[in-house]
């Protein structure tokens, strides 16, 4: 795997990087290891707790695929949680995406995430101002938040709680003045409380990728299903299903389009036992249109 | 006994001239040892004489180990016949004795019964209290017995005593059953329940706890046909076995159900313990369902030690001296906590907090052997009141259980060309000529394949699966919608 260091001087250095240096000099990065090709940058970065249930992987994975369609570098930790959803749902949408890792490039860290890493090397790059042997240790992690704001444009905190890393990363980039973007969560529970509080003080509250059109133009057009597709689709229902199975289908996406809904209240909003339900969310898994999660629940796949 | 197979055994006794003494020998344990005690106070205080000369008992087959209390009676009947007319032809007796002279039941009659019957014993003497399970063997008069006095004026033929009149085998609903329409909502596991029922397929239930997991096993064992008159036997000869005929009448037909918990020993779950061999959980649940709760909490080395009863539908259990095989062929339902908190996946409340890591560390406990073995996973979430309330009415269990029996009458039909009666023992070639997809459903296959990366194994668990859907509908060759319902069945990825 090709390895590169770039120095503060060289050119294929990513020039936003260097905007660290208005923050005083002890912020500068000045070595930078990369792995894999650096895509364009800034991006926007998704970052998020570790340990994130199922909306919050859920939805990094969506704002990973959503921005990586359109073109625009994910930006993210590599961490467990929302970086890897967020790494995986660009990666899905045949996007570019950036790891920027708080350990060494030889180190393994999280040890279940080297398949993601081969895939992001393939289509991506890592990158660490750590030399490839350092351990992933706890003070190294909130340092590397300032590379991550510093290579994105904007930064997009989904599922953070009050102690969160990510709110670091947050910090970094109203210090860099890039835009903060929160997703707004839940109330209950301590699951959201740092992210919702960043809405509280400020921040803009991220509801679909439109909410970035002025940063990045490419996300300005509204989503909609382009005409290729469609075809596709109409060919794809001509030959697996009658007409009748199409209508449940168009209602079962209808009724899963925002959050994640557990099966039973889709069987019984469309009158299917567990049987025909199991078919029909069969066939539009394999299709690509919905997924299952974990607990019965059932989300869109992509818009 | 040995398992559930045994030898007969003559008591053959000797009186001689010498010192007065009383042994016993031929293989024998402990028990058998004590039995001289208990025989020399049995027989004086049921009011007979106990010859004080050199007594000697050989318990012939030499050369098989013995055990167990149950040769009492027939020790004692032996040497009061040296010295009346005792005509024992055709007949055994099974029994404990106390040492006034009364006789205890002991465990393993019924199977004891099975075996003497078949080689030709016509007659049993047994304690009364084993005298019913006894008589479920067809073909040998069963004589109750309260005491080795009222056994001995029998044998004389100086007391009248009626045979036990066997009990009619019977649908008796096994203790705790649960309706299918007891458990509301949790469609898909319920679906994954028949389907279970009708191929024999083991299966793994992911849920929080209080979700109704326990219930949906209990309701699995409703959804098994009737035993036949042989397997029920055979069930009840293991119950006796255990000494567990209080848990499980012995003319039961249903299906039994058994649900271990994790401290189990290895003893209890496998089979073992000292003295007779004894049948474990796994053979409790021979021809019914066991269902392990918590499964990842249960040592791994029991887990790692299931492995041969899935695979063999037996079990081998290590005794000094050789080894007893017992059958044990069960669906095997697990149930299992998403994560070590059980919040995983949970839409509302605190969520779970637990790391990734630990989740993989606590799902990886179902160990490998354990995993290939199971063909179904089905989620079965919390719900919420909105979900509970409402919605169509439950299906009740009898209508299943015909659907479920009309599958496994396809199955055993097929039988004859593959020999295999439940589709869950389909492997390999046979698997795909008993499918005979169609283009599109290996096309369904195909894609699944690729977009979840399936291992072979994984491909022989859809096909074994959906062979049962389309069982269950009726269905001489597995559609396409039976491979993608079969696929829905398998764990999701996060």
């Amino acid at each position: 795997m090709s390895r590169l260091l770039l120095r503060p001087d060289d050119p294929r250095r990513p020039a936003c990087l260097s905007d660290l240096a208005e923050l005083g000099d002890r912020y500068r990065v000045p070595s930078l290891w990369v792995e894999g090709d650096l895509p364009v940058l800034p991006g926007v970065a998704v970052v998020g707790a570790r340990v994130a249930g199922a909306t919050g992987q859920e939805a990094a994975r969506r704002i990973g695929s959503d921005l990586g369609r359109r073109g625009v570098t994910v930006v993210s930790g590599f961490a467990r949680g929302v970086d890897a959803g967020a790494h995986r749902g660009c990666l899905a949408a045949g996007g570019r995406t950036v790891a920027v890792l708080g350990c060494g490039l030889d180190v393994d860290y999280p040890p279940e995430h080297a398949a993601l890493r081969r895939e992001i090397a393939a289509s991506g790059a890592l990158v660490s101002e750590y030399e490839g042997g350092d351990a992933p240790v706890g003070w190294r992690f909130p340092q590397r938040n300032r590379i991550i704001a510093a290579l994105s444009r904007a930064v997009i905190v989904v599922e953070a709680g009050a102690g969160s890393g990510a709110l670091s990363t947050a910090r970094w980039a109203a210090e860099l003045g890039r835009e903060v973007l929160a997703v707004p969560g839940s109330i209950l529970g301590p699951a959201n409380a740092g992210s919702n509080r960043l809405l509280r003080d400020g921040a803009r509250p991220y509801l679909d990728v439109s909410d970035l059109a002025d940063i990045f133009s490419e996300c300005a057009a509204p989503p909609r299903l382009d005409r290729r597709r469609k075809a596709q689709r109409a060919g794809r229902e001509g030959r697996t299903a009658p007409l009748q199975g199409r209508d449940h289908a168009s209602r079962l996406l209808a009724l899963v389009s925002a959050e994640p809904v557990p099966r039973e209240l889709i069987g019984r909003a469309l009158g299917l036992g567990p049987s025909g339900l199991a078919v029909l969310l069969g066939e539009l898994e394999l299709e690509g249109h919905v997924r299952s999660l974990p607990g019965g629940l059932v989300a869109r796949a992509r818009w | 006994m040995q398992g559930l197979s045994g030898v007969p055994v003559t008591v053959e006794v000797d009186v001689a001239n010498g010192l007065p003494a009383f042994t016993i020998v031929g293989l024998t344990d402990r028990a058998i040892q004590e039995a001289r005690e208990r025989v020399r106070a049995a027989v004086r205080n049921a009011g007979f004489d106990f010859p004080q000369r050199r007594v000697t008992v050989n318990l012939a087959p030499a050369e098989v180990p013995k055990e167990g209390s149950g040769f009492d009676l027939a020790i004692a009947v032996a040497l009061l016949r040296t010295e009346r007319e005792l005509p024992l032809d055709g007949v055994a007796c099974i029994g404990e004795l106390a040492l006034d002279g009364g006789v205890r039941g002991v465990i393993g009659v019924l199977p004891m019964a099975r075996r003497l019957s078949a080689s030709g014993i016509r007659r049993l003497i047994v304690p009364a209290e084993n005298a019913a399970e006894a008589a479920l063997v067809e073909g040998t008069e069963v004589i109750g017995v309260e005491s080795l006095g009222v056994a001995v004026a029998y044998l004389e033929g100086r007391l009248a005593l009626d045979p036990v009149a066997a009990p009619a085998m019977g649908e008796i609903g096994a203790p705790g059953g649960v309706d299918l329409a007891a458990v509301r909502g949790q469609s898909l596991a319920k679906r994954a329940l028949e389907i279970a029922a009708a191929g024999r397929h083991n299966l793994l239930m992911l849920g929080p706890p209080g979700a109704g997991k326990t219930m949906l096993a209990r309701a699995l064992a409703g959804l098994l046909p009737d035993l036949g008159a042989d397997e029920a036997l055979e069930v009840a000869s293991l119950y006796s076995l255990r000494g567990r005929l209080s848990d499980r009448p012995a003319t039961s037909l249903r299906p039994p159900f058994r649900a271990p918990h994790h401290s189990v020993s290895r003893a209890g779950l496998i089979g073992g313990g000292t003295g007779i061999a004894q049948p474990g959980e796994v053979s409790l649940a021979h021809r019914g369902v066991l269902f392990l709760d918590e499964v990842c909490e249960f040592p791994r080395a029991h887990l790692e030690a299931l492995r041969q009863p899935l695979e063999e539908r037996s079990v081998a259990v290590a005794r000094v001296r050789a080894s007893v095989v017992f059958p044990a062929e069960f669906v095997l339902v697990a149930a299992a906590n998403p994560c070590p908190c059980g919040r995983l996946g949970e839409l509302s409340g605190p969520g779970c907090r637990c790391p990734e890591t630990m989740v993989t560390r606590y799902q990886s406990r179902l160990s490998g052997p354990m995993r290939d073995r199971i063909d179904m996973v089905a989620e079965v979430p919390r719900l919420n009141g909105e979900t509970l309330l409402g919605g169509p009415p439950e299906e009740l269990t009898a209508r299943v259980r015909e659907r479920v029996a009309a599958a496994q009458s396809r199955q055993l039909q097929r039988a004859g060309t593959t020999g295999v009666t439940a589709n869950a023992l389909l492997d390999g070639d046979q698997l795909l000529d008993v499918c005979g997809l169609d283009a599109r459903g290996r096309d369904a296959l195909t894609t699944a394949g690729e977009r979840w990366h399936l291992s072979a194994r994984a491909y022989h668990r859809v096909l074994r699966v959906s062979r049962t859907i389309a069982d269950l509908g009726g269905e001489e060759r597995v559609s396409r919608e039976a491979v993608i319902e079969a696929i829905q069945l398998r764990l999701p990825a996060l």
